[in-house]
């Protein structure tokens, strides 16, 4: 089935110069194994395609179940010098929650999360 | 010292304009051991020596008078209080908290500076590759104002061992502050890589204060965070071996949850394996964080290796200005006429600025001001747009002048309101690396 990122996991961003990172944290620890099959580098790049002009990384945490996305070029110089509006790129997380993602059969929300 | 089996840190600030009201309440309340301050983002101390070149005796934290007034007093009675708010001034942030503890009555404070960070003159003299141009520093247009190595624990921890109650510094790595208070509380050695390792990672969700407590996490109806009006400051109970529960006052707004201590876990990270700080080469990969009751979230796990043999430099360049100015239209037609307007802009910039400015962009802010050409289109025009044009200039005057072109479209499409216009520096911030053999902390005490 299915459904947007956003009903499975949560992101955080941040930046360092000119690179911005994206942290996706599952919210069910057990959506990690197949959301790390799906969310490839190349699904991101796709999501950013002309906001990033450089090169993307993927890590894991199997600590704490996540995925941290490393990409470069991507806050046009940085926050010091550059002239987006969100220069430090902090909305960037909220953009990768759009992908639609296929989760099993029988997958269910994690609802409510008032919680967590 | 005795030996301690806990210590408990609270975090005050988390960047140069944080809220100290909800630090005040962890010194009042959180029967803490020490409390501290982060002060600087990349571009704060850039701003600083901006402000120190203009008055010799400015250039630390804005807020740091507030500072010594509010949390001196608790200093007195035993709270350690560690600090970067010195910027790009430490030795007059010293002194400037050495008079405020007399004028409050606390006496002869045993207050120490940290310097040391300070590289200007050296990093001129190398003329270093930097990381983002791939060229050297001489190479760049603007005017050098600042260089700043990070530096990390052991200085503070000299500090602390010498009786300090309160430590100043400059660029102090953020997480650094919190190692050294562990470090000196637990007699932790230098290269104790492991345990250092989790104390960096404990410093690491504590450096960017309410971001572990429920700030930047909240998106209805997935997350809800309660109390939100009232965000408190996080605190960690630390073990000897580095494990931490992290916590924050029940009376707080807010929450620490395990999903809240991941999102800060990943947040301006690279390769988590390799994180990469002054005092140890931090491994996250391990860490492992559990619920352990309410708002009291466990974390351990972190691991470490020696840190790199050089130190990361800042340098900040003078490269202008920024000038950037905003219009709005609203109602039918929103979309069409901020699309006009845009491209007036843009044939007025063509025509009389391009040539003096060294970047331009306009977006329509409801549309695509955030994620540009990744935006995603959306199906119904929206009813209020506003037009905004930044441009990057040497030249003072034409950032002036750029932004009343947007102002001028008063005069523009119909409808067209709510001008917000400002020029700021353009203060460029570019990374390299310095030996450490060419740094050298060292501890003052002013009087």
């Amino acid at each position: 089935m299915q459904v947007p990122l956003r009903e499975v996991a949560f992101t955080r961003s941040g930046d360092k110069g000119d690179t911005s990172n994206i942290g996706v944290v599952p919210y069910r620890p057990s959506d990690w194994d197949w959301l790390k099959e799906q969310l490839t580098v190349d699904r991101v790049k796709h999501v950013f395609d002309g906001l990033v002009q450089g090169r993307i990384c993927r890590y894991e945490l199997p600590g704490i179940r996540a995925l941290n996305f490393v990409m470069e070029r991507a806050l046009s110089g940085g926050v010091s010098r550059s002239l987006n509006l969100d220069a430090h790129g902090k909305a960037w997380g909220n953009l990768l929650l759009s992908v639609v993602v296929e989760a099993p059969d029988g997958w269910e929300p994690y609802w409510p999360l008032v919680d967590h | 010292m005795a030996p301690r089996t806990t210590v408990r840190i609270g975090w005050g600030s988390a960047y140069a304009d944080d809220n100290l009201d909800p630090a005040e309440d962890l010194a009042r309340w959180g029967q803490l051991d020490a409390l501290c301050f982060d002060a600087l983002a990349e571009r704060t101390l850039a701003l600083a020596h901006v402000r120190r070149q203009a008055d010799p005796e400015s250039g630390y934290d804005l807020r740091l008078d507030e500072f010594g007034r509010r949390f001196l007093p608790y200093a007195a009675r035993g709270l350690t209080l560690v600090t970067n708010m010195g910027a790009a001034n430490p030795r007059a942030a010293g002194q400037r908290l050495k008079t405020l503890a007399r004028q409050l009555g606390l006496g002869n404070m045993a207050i120490a500076v940290v310097e040391g960070d300070d590289v200007l003159a050296a990093v001129k003299a190398m003329d270093p590759l930097l990381q983002e141009t791939g060229a050297p520093l001489s190479a760049l247009r603007g005017r050098v104002v600042s260089a700043n190595a990070y530096l990390g624990a052991d200085p503070v921890v000299a500090a602390l061992a010498q009786g300090a109650r309160v430590v100043v510094g400059g660029r102090i790595a953020d997480p650094s502050l919190g190692l050294a208070v562990m470090s000196h509380f637990f007699g932790w050695g230098p290269e104790d890589w492991e345990r250092r390792g989790q104390g960096i990672v404990v410093g690491h969700v504590l450096e960017c204060g309410s971001q572990v407590t429920g700030g930047n996490f909240a998106d209805p109806p997935y997350r809800v965070v309660p109390g939100l009006d009232r965000l408190g400051m996080p605190w960690a109970e630390v073990a000897e071996d580095g494990s931490a529960i992290i916590s924050k006052l029940p009376e707080a707004g807010g929450y620490v949850t395990v999903n809240t201590v991941k999102a800060q876990l990943v947040y301006e990270i690279h390769d988590p394996a390799r994180y990469y700080t002054p005092d140890v080469t931090a491994d996250f990969t391990a860490v492992e964080v559990s619920n352990v009751g309410p708002n009291r979230v466990s974390l351990r796990g972190g691991r470490g290796t020696p840190p790199p043999a050089t130190l990361k430099v800042l340098v900040g360049v003078d490269e202008g200005y920024h000038g950037e100015a905003e219009i709005g239209f609203a109602g039918p037609g929103a979309y069409d006429r901020a699309r006009l307007c845009q491209d007036v802009l843009v044939s007025r910039y063509d025509r009389l600025y391009r040539g003096d400015c060294q970047d331009m962009r306009i977006d329509l802010i409801g549309v695509n001001a955030t994620y540009g050409p990744a935006a995603r289109p959306s199906a119904v025009p929206p009813e209020e747009v506003r037009v905004r044009m930044a441009v990057a200039t040497y030249d003072r005057e034409v950032a002036e002048r750029v932004t009343r072109e947007v102002e001028w479209q008063y005069f523009g499409p119909a409808g067209a309101g709510g001008v917000r216009r400002r020029v700021t520096p353009r203060l460029a911030m570019y990374s390299t690396v310095i030996d450490r053999e060419r740094v050298k902390p060292r501890v003052v005490w002013p009087d």
